[in-house]
């Protein structure tokens, strides 16, 4: 399991998750805090290739062994591909949650939206917030 | 009850038992069959090839001592309740009285076809009656159906018959309440009715958030579902306030009998103002639990819901030859059949025989031991060496069962509560039940029932303390547990990420 | 009386101590006086074990058993043999008295079964996935309907009329909740005629559900009517009776994407009808949709195989009111059952009972063929149950042969109105020729009587 880190280059949603854009494309993946919280993934139910989705909706699930994750959209986006690695191998999001391990790459429709979301010292401090509550 | 310190185990102990499958050899078999008697005629004539099966499923071959001995090595790493304390909460592991299997074994029960006229099933259709009548009477309320399979299909007869009641109103509803501590099943049911789950909150004394309530509790609710106690062990005493209000908005209240053993005889869910209740007949009416079933979950209800119930119910006509007993079909209310037949029959047997062995004054006494019982367990937890790390989240009496919170073991010892129940089992106890409710952080909620000792009680917390002092000293022997089980800890990630639900033939 | 507790005097006085309470009711403080009872249950008192034992004793004497007459009764429930083994095994009390597996270290014993049993099960049914057990088997069907309104979200249920009425009634009932449609197909000529099911299905058509063998005992032509259900896009369901699968071809093999089933053919008692079992297999995928329990093989922290319930996240204790069903206790119990009595039977013996009961129930169906007054109802193959009619009143005819010790089946113009007269006659193993010459010698002798001028003197009770 990867080491608790938050990269400087992604921004994140309160949700736990997190977007990497690309130019007009962006990857979508939940944060450290997430997986950890969740625990072993076992199943990724993704949403089809084509789905519009909209910021803070749920667009999959992430199941460990005895809890179900929403996953929430941080940003308005086309799906334009799934991570079938993730789909074959759902333990690649609790090791490498950033990388090997993102969800779904999708075609931004609103990329302005993006400049809306937390970026790497929001989110920390927001999960030090958390933790103390 | 001893600790155990060697964690080594004999290599039969350890060895993996081959499935059924495994065993055997071609062309061994257990069964002989009659001989065939009638004139043979070839197969073809009475069953044309197309609808026959080629080869023959690959079913075991095996002899019966084979069977006897894989299923009786099986049993072997099972533990059961007859072995050993059981405090599972919300489950009410109470003792099987032995008699009940005795009982249920009886051709005249067990060999007896549900299709038999009922003028040839007048003993059977007495005994459903007679048990209908004891249900309501602990129910208080007047009708009964015995008919749903268990409790998760009591509740979903009652909100099924909560939605009949409106519709025959004109007045279709589309919610459903259900309390933030409320069992799985309340929500899951909802949805399989075509309702729609809304949560009522907990107050800071574990009962119904009466402010909360009185703001969701519109004329768009249909019922809202409880328990009493609820989940946290703890009775509402707000019950008749909280009934007012269900009613005032024309909703149903319906009585989760999860957690009936706290008050048989002492409480009754019709006095509370509750319209519908289910019972647990593996629960509080003590049918053995046969690893995951049978049960049976009948319901009892008020007057204005009794028009809905399912079909059959037993009815009784008292003529000059004494009482005869029918199977009544004829209800053009009802909402129907749940299930074939008339319901678990060989369960109404069993709970039959514990109302008769019991009593009224029985049952009460019952409920009150289990009360007792409970609040000991509890008392021993709060001593010196556990009570420091496991909390008791409420300061009141509990009924039935109580929840404790291991969140001070975590942040103390470094182990978690599935740590703490993993140890258990090394010391022959079956831990109580973990994660439930969802609301108290490192939960454990712990139902001793009223048929264990008071030396039961005392070994079951000195374990706890034991492994809590063990843990001080090296935490990671609960992390690792358990050692002298038939299996050590099981990987059910694996098991979930690339499913093996059958052995390939 | 015995209440089973264990309480002393100096119990109860250490404990209450403990506790910082006078009295028991002490600590009922929390229920208001206004629905606290001061007086007992109206029930009648306890009693002595051996007492009550005498009174179910008693019970059980007023009915009459499978034992107590030459029964041809079966309608959904069969009096087949049980070995002795099933008994003394499931009796064991490490069976009998544990709760689910909920701690799988110590209940691999369970878990094993299960795993074994879900095995079994898909080979009879043809289908790679098997949950653990459901209720019964009507509450199967419904709980199948559910999966396919799970899986494609259309409202409209299409049931073969040969499908059981109970769980015909039972699926009426379950599907009102969520706005589901039932659509029945009438038989013909005994059967489901899949011309007349293509009529009814359309894009609407959640699932088609049928049964094999029928409610009248016919064999179903299942692969032309899964067919059907497949050119709409429809789940095909079939509810199968597992003790004739060693001879009929298994359901999931000519196209249904779930077969469901009642249980109690495999080992079961009769019990009035249950506790039972039901089953459902499925193909992968339907995998996730899936009610109910199910074990997975797995490994423990030192490689060793073992078992646990797996794919939890389905069930209602985690999904809550996003389950995919509600069920949580079930029929492990009799699932067990049902796994060791399919090891008894075996690969030879499953087959060799189906090829008995089909030879008997042929022997049976001709013998009352030739009885003056009695007509069969349909003429398909048949493997243990078939359906005649009879030219006087049924009702009557049944209770006069069960006064001559004889019960010749089931009476079906109850449920189906258009078959008055019709009786529908099961043969399990246990009947031999002379139980069957027997029926025929009986049957034969009622109708003449009633077909005699003198009917209504002697028959009517």
């Amino acid at each position: 399991m990867a080491d608790e880190h938050y990269p400087a280059e992604l921004r994140y949603h309160r949700e736990h998750d997190w977007v990497r854009v690309e130019g007009e494309e962006a990857v979508f993946g939940i944060t450290w805090f997430a997986q950890d919280a969740l625990g072993e993934v076992v199943f990724f139910e993704p949403p089809a290739v084509g789905a519009q989705l909209s910021a803070d909706t749920t667009y999959g699930e992430l199941e460990s062994v005895k809890a179900v994750s929403d996953i929430y959209a941080p940003a308005d986006g086309e799906v334009m591909a799934i991570n079938d690695d993730v789909v074959a191998s759902p333990e690649l999001v609790n090791a490498d949650p950033y990388g090997a391990g993102w969800l779904v790459r999708v075609r931004l429709t609103n990329p302005a939206g993006v400049d809306d979301l937390m970026d790497q010292t929001a989110y920390t401090a927001y999960l030090a917030g958390l933790d103390q509550a | 009850m001893t600790a155990v310190t060697d964690f080594t185990q004999t290599a039969q102990q350890r060895e993996v038992v081959a499935t059924i499958f495994e065993r055997g050899a071609p062309g061994r078999r257990a069964s002989q069959l009659p001989t065939l008697d009638v004139p043979a005629r070839p197969v073809d004539e009475l069953l044309p090839a197309r609808f026959r099966r080629a080869e023959p499923p690959r079913l075991p071959e095996v002899s019966e001592p084979e069977i006897v001995r894989h299923y009786v090595r099986l049993s072997k790493r099972n533990f059961d309740l007859d072995s050993g304390f059981y405090p599972l909460g919300s489950c009410t592991m109470k003792h099987n009285p032995k008699l009940h299997e005795r009982a249920a074994a009886l051709p005249g029960h067990a060999r007896l076809h549900p299709l038999q006229r009922p003028e040839r099933a007048q003993g059977a259709l007495e005994l459903m009656w007679n048990l209908q009548r004891g249900l309501a009477e602990v129910a208080g309320l007047p009708y009964v159906s015995l008919q749903p399979s268990a409790g998760s299909h009591g509740e979903l007869a009652g909100v099924l018959l909560t939605r009949a009641y409106h519709e025959d109103r004109g007045d279709a509803r589309e919610i459903i309440l259900t309390p933030d501590t409320a069992h799985g099943t309340n929500p899951a049911t909802v949805t399989m009715a075509g309702y729609r789950v809304v949560n009522v909150g907990t107050n800071a004394d574990g009962g119904v958030d009466l402010d909360d309530l009185r703001v969701k509790a519109t004329d768009r609710v249909a019922c809202l579902m409880l328990t009493n106690p609820n989940t946290l062990g703890l009775f509402d005493p707000n019950i008749t306030e909280i009934a007012r209000i269900v009613h005032e908005v024309g909703a149903t209240l319906y009585y989760d009998g999860a957690n009936l053993n706290a008050i048989m005889g002492i409480s009754r869910p019709g006095d509370m103002g509750f319209d519908i209740v289910h019972f647990n007949l593996h629960k509080s009416f003590t049918q053995p639990h046969g690893g995951g079933g049978p049960g049976a979950g009948p319901i009892a209800v008020s007057e204005r819901i009794a028009p809905y119930l399912p079909v059959p119910v037993v009815g009784r006509t008292d003529t000059e030859d004494g009482a005869v007993f029918t199977l009544d079909v004829d209800r053009p209310k009802s909402i129907g059949r749940l299930r074939g037949f008339h319901g678990n029959y060989g369960v109404f047997v069993r709970s039959y025989a514990y109302i008769c062995s019991l009593g009224g004054e029985g049952l009460r006494r019952a409920s009150e031991i289990a009360v007792l019982n409970a609040n000991y367990l509890r008392a021993l937890l709060r001593a010196p060496g556990i009570g420091e790390y496991l909390s008791t989240p409420f300061d009141r009496h509990c009924m039935h069962e109580f929840v404790v919170s291991g969140g001070p073991m975590k942040r103390a010892l470094g182990i978690r509560t599935l740590d703490l129940a993993k140890r258990m089992l090394d010391y022959g106890v079956h831990p109580p039940t973990v994660y439930f409710p969802q609301l108290i952080d490192e939960c454990l909620l712990i139902e001793p029932t009223e048929t264990e000792t008071r030396e039961t009680l005392e070994a079951f917390a000195a374990i706890i303390a034991e492994i809590l002092g063990e843990a001080g000293e090296s935490p990671e022997v609960a992390r690792n547990a358990p050692y002298t089980t038939p299996v050590r800890r099981l990987d059910e990630a694996t098991a979930a990420r690339r499913p093996i639900l059958r052995q390939p033939l | 009386m015995s209440d089973y507790t264990a309480l002393t005097p100096d119990d109860l006085a250490t404990m209450l101590a403990a506790i910082g309470v006078d009295s028991i009711e002490e600590l009922l403080g929390a229920i208001p006086d206004d629905i606290r009872r001061s007086e007992p249950l109206d029930l009648p008192p306890g009693r002595p074990e051996q007492e009550v034992f005498a009174h179910l004793r008693d019970l059980a004497g007023r009915n009459t058993s499978a034992d107590d007459e030459i029964t041809f009764l079966g309608a959904g429930m069969y009096d087949h043999y049980a070995p002795a083994l099933i008994e003394s095994i499931i009796l064991r009390s490490e069976f009998l008295t544990p709760y689910t597996p909920y701690q799988p270290e110590i209940s691999q014993g369970g878990l094993q079964a299960m795993f074994e049993y879900q095995t079994s099960i898909s080979e009879l049914t043809g289908l790679p996935v098997s949950n653990a057990s459901l209720y019964e088997g009507p509450s199967a069907v419904a709980s199948a309907a559910y999966m396919g309104k799970l899986a494609n979200d259309r409202s409209e249920f299409v049931v073969s009329r040969g499908v059981h009425p109970h769980a015909r009634q039972t699926l009426a009932t379950v599907a009102h909740g969520w706005g589901g449609r039932v659509v029945e197909v009438d038989l013909a000529d005994g059967v489901t005629d899949p011309d007349d099911l293509a009529a009814v299905v359309g894009p609407e058509t959640c699932a088609v559900i049928i049964q094999q063998p029928n409610f009248l005992g016919a064999v179903e032509d299942v692969a032309a009517l899964t067919a059907v259900a497949r050119e709409v896009g429809a789940v095909a369901v079939c509810s199968a009776d597992p003790l004739t699968l060693g001879i009929l071809e298994a359901p999931g093999r000519q196209g249904c994407d779930i077969v469901v089933g009642e249980g109690q053919t495999l080992g079961n008692r009769l019990d009035f009808g249950g506790p039972s079992f039901g089953f459902l297999a499925t193909t992968d995928a339907h995998i996730r949709r899936m009610p109910g329990r199910i074990a997975g093989q797995t490994t423990d922290a030192d490689g060793r195989r073992g078992f646990v319930l797996t794919l939890q996240t389905r069930e209602q204790h985690i999904r809550r009111e996003k389950a995919t069903s509600n069920i949580c206790t079930a029929q492990a119990l009799n699932a067990l059952a049902g796994v060791i009595y399919l090891a008894w039977l075996g690969r030879q013996g499953l087959p060799e009972l189906g090829e008995l009961m089909l030879q008997r129930t042929d022997y049976a169906r001709r013998r009352l063929a030739q009885i003056d007054g009695v007509t069969l109802l349909h003429d398909q193959p048949v493997v243990r149950e078939f359906a005649v009619r009879l030219d006087a009143p049924v009702d009557d005819v049944i209770a006069a042969c069960q006064d001559r010790g004889v019960n010749p089946g089931y009476a079906l113009e109850h449920d189906y109105p258009e078959y008055a007269g019709g009786l529908l006659v099961a043969v399990t193993e246990q009947r031999s020729r002379a139980d069957i010459d027997c029926l025929a010698t009986t049957l034969g002798d009622v109708l003449a009587t009633w077909r005699s001028p003198l009917a209504g003197t002697e028959v009517t009770r």
